[in-house]
């Protein structure tokens, strides 16, 4: 009982970052219909910021975490932000018009500019963080432990992801967003400015990376120029697993995957990890092609 | 090193042999007053530093033997060449030494460019002493004129097993690997010499290169109750182990191999790497007897560190080898290197049959604050 608790736990920590970086695919999907490679990129980014933050705000002598965390977090936030709203409008936004392939070339090459950007700005070698949140919670006298940075990870992503819910279902930010997303030319008739909302949505998907980049910097504790790739690609998963262009499927579809990974290489072994993941995903979209929660794509006439 | 061979030049050798031979034909051949050593490596590149530390140990060496005399009388000049790690290269500067008319070779470093060189300076008839190529495969051909003073990558897993043993770390022993050649390979060589020594591996697997979450890894672990854990792979991986297994209070000891000899790792770990244990070459620097010649090398503004003194070795135990067979032909040489007991920094060496040294190639390093020192 208290392994699979352990493993229930560390599933749903992994989850959430795979959660928080498959929103942002899954809203860029949703509005323009275009799979955003350079996401992955986008939350390597994010967590480069957040270290270079950190060791500033160290060198300016601000050593209260709260304060250093709270820092990190918009500073990471805004940068990557930036990084999403350029990234948009200099690889995709000329291409809007264009045959669906277009874009997703330009993306991959974003993808492969953003790595190597880094990579030689940064150096190839990882970077690390020394510990800034130790400690753990420790369960049933020992047997379960995790760390508080795995436990606010959970938390913060459910705090954002009713946030974002909300923020698409009451706003009319999010109202344009989904007119958007239903029909382009109608909403820019209506008076919708939708070279800006779509600008919001890459802004709003880089800020939820940047918030994953930064978690996973202080989990691990160590970042490299490469962290963009294997991560964009679970996350990817997620997406299509939760259904592409749902903000809870994407969710749904990040704990999923980490549930079964923790499950797997707790009780099966780490070897065939990935096979299970994608045989799950293969499995799910025969059944339901839309995945998990995305609603079947109703032809406009 | 050692680990990055597996690029094979073998496609482009046939060619460039033909080419080589037809170029020996024009080119004539060295002053026969001299005895032409021939020394290859990684002038340029990324692996330009070790290189630097052969040149330095083969220059050294040959100074000292000719101001002994010399090769049973003659002059021993030292021709340097670039092979940048880079398999083609390499047979290419194989090539141009044979047609320069070199009588034996010290090097490669990288064992992808030792490999194909050796194949042609079999078919000259030429020895080839490699200071720093570890990979097995390279005296597991057959050829007769291929000789090594360091050890075998294999060998690395036979000491850490026996370590863990003799060291009595535990009696629950995991073994981890990153499921690359070089990482299996000496996870499963771990995992025979435990076999044969009786010990208990509760488990055994893979994790893939470029994972950050090794969590439930760490869980499993816990759960089995794990005293030892061997890791097969690099400093990334083992890092990120070690630090998430003191994080989830993983109480055990942790074994490797040289994959972990890089501050990388205890950067990566943090202060969990104190303790973790790996096994490296040893550093031959403080045998006894090396300490002369470690100061002159230091007084010409050189730390002999790393490859260095293995070089030296080489080129000493060649010279040893041509005054007892009094000639630098390739079969009698290899005769006499594979006959006699030679006096060298690192040691006393002996060859087997296959060219490997008799010598105990890899100690037991452990990590302290930051810094490796080998376990006494």
């Amino acid at each position: 009982m208290d392994y699979f608790l352990q493993q229930l736990i560390n599933g749903l920590s992994l989850g959430a970052i795979y959660g928080l970086i498959a929103i942002g695919y899954t809203m860029v999907y949703g509005i323009i219909g275009m799979i955003n490679f350079a996401h992955g990129e986008i939350y390597m980014i994010g967590s480069f910021v957040a270290l270079i933050t950190f060791l500033a705000i160290g060198a300016l002598g601000i050593t209260w975490v709260p304060l250093a965390l709270l820092v990190m977090l918009l500073a990471s936030m805004l940068f990557t932000s930036v990084y999403g709203w350029t990234v948009e409008r200099i690889a995709y936004r000329p291409l809007r018009s264009s045959p669906r392939l277009a874009p997703l070339i330009s993306a991959i090459g974003m993808s492969i500019f953003l790595q190597n950007y880094i990579q030689l700005l940064q150096g190839a070698r990882s970077k690390p963080l020394q510990p800034i949140l130790p400690g753990n919670l420790t369960l049933m006298d020992g047997a379960v432990s995790v760390s508080y940075v795995r436990l606010a990870t959970i938390v913060i992503t459910l705090v954002l992801m009713v946030g974002f819910t909300m923020l698409i279902n009451r706003t009319s930010l999010g109202r344009a967003q989904r007119a958007c997303e239903q029909d382009k030319k109608m909403a820019g008739l209506l008076g919708v400015n939708v070279d800006r909302v779509i600008s919001l949505t890459f802004v709003m998907g880089a800020a939820l990376a940047a918030v994953a980049g930064m978690m996973v910097l202080l989990i691990y504790g160590v970042i490299d120029f490469y962290i963009g790739f294997l991560a964009g690609v679970k996350s990817f998963t997620a997406a299509v697993l939760g259904g592409v262009g749902s903000l809870p499927g994407a969710m749904l579809g990040g704990v999923v995957i980490g549930l079964i990974e923790a499950f797997w290489s707790g009780y099966v072994g780490s070897e065939w990890k990935d096979v299970a993941t994608f045989s799950i995903l293969v499995l799910v979209l025969i059944f339901r092609p839309t995945g998990l929660l995305g609603r079947p794509e109703i032809e406009k006439v | 090193m050692s680990r990055s061979m597996s690029r094979s030049g073998s496609r482009f050798r046939g060619n460039l042999l033909r080419f080589g031979i037809s170029l020996a034909a024009l080119v004539p051949t060295a002053a026969a007053a001299d005895v032409k050593l021939g020394l290859a490596g990684p002038v340029t590149g990324q692996y330009a530093s070790f290189m630097e530390q052969m040149r330095r140990g083969a220059d050294l060496a040959v100074a000292d033997l000719n101001a002994a005399g010399g090769i049973n009388g003659e002059k021993v000049v030292l021709q340097v060449a670039d092979d940048a790690c880079d398999p083609k290269q390499a047979v290419a500067v194989a090539n141009r030494f044979v047609a320069d008319g070199v009588q034996a070779v010290v090097g490669h470093f990288c064992s992808s460019s030792t490999i194909p060189a050796s194949s042609v300076y079999a078919e000259a008839g030429l020895v080839i002493v490699t200071p720093a190529s570890t990979n097995p495969t390279i005296t597991e051909r057959g050829l007769t004129n291929m000789f090594r003073v360091c050890g075998r990558d294999d060998q690395a897993a036979g000491v850490a097993a026996k370590q863990i043993v003799s060291r009595d770390l535990g009696r629950t022993i995991a073994i981890v690997h990153d499921k690359s050649t070089y990482g299996q390979g000496i996870a499963e060589g771990v995992r025979a010499e435990l076999a044969q020594q009786d010990r208990n591996v509760v488990l055994f697997e893979g994790i893939t290169q470029g994972e950050r979450d090794f969590s439930s890894l760490v869980a499993r672990l816990r759960a089995l109750n794990v005293d030892v854990v061997f890791f097969g792979g690099y400093h990334t991986e083992a890092g990120l182990l070690v630090r998430q297994a003191s994080e989830q209070g993983l109480k055990a000891r942790f074994v490797a191999g040289d994959g972990l000899a890089t501050t990388e790792f205890a950067s990566i770990a943090g202060p969990a790497s104190d303790g973790v244990m790996f096994t490296f070459y040893p550093d031959p620097r403080v045998n006894a007897g090396t300490a002369d010649l470690v100061q002159r090398f230091r007084s010409a503004g050189f730390e002999p560190e790393g490859f260095t003194l293995y070089t030296y070795a080489a080129v000493k135990v060649l010279a040893d080898a041509a005054k007892a067979a009094k000639t630098m032909k390739g079969d009698k040489l290899a005769d006499a290197l594979r006959a006699g007991t030679y006096h060298t920094v690192l040691g006393d060496i002996r060859f087997d049959r296959k060219g490997d040294p008799n010598s105990e190639p890899f100690v037991l390093y452990a990590w302290n604050n930051g810094t490796y020192a080998p376990l006494k």
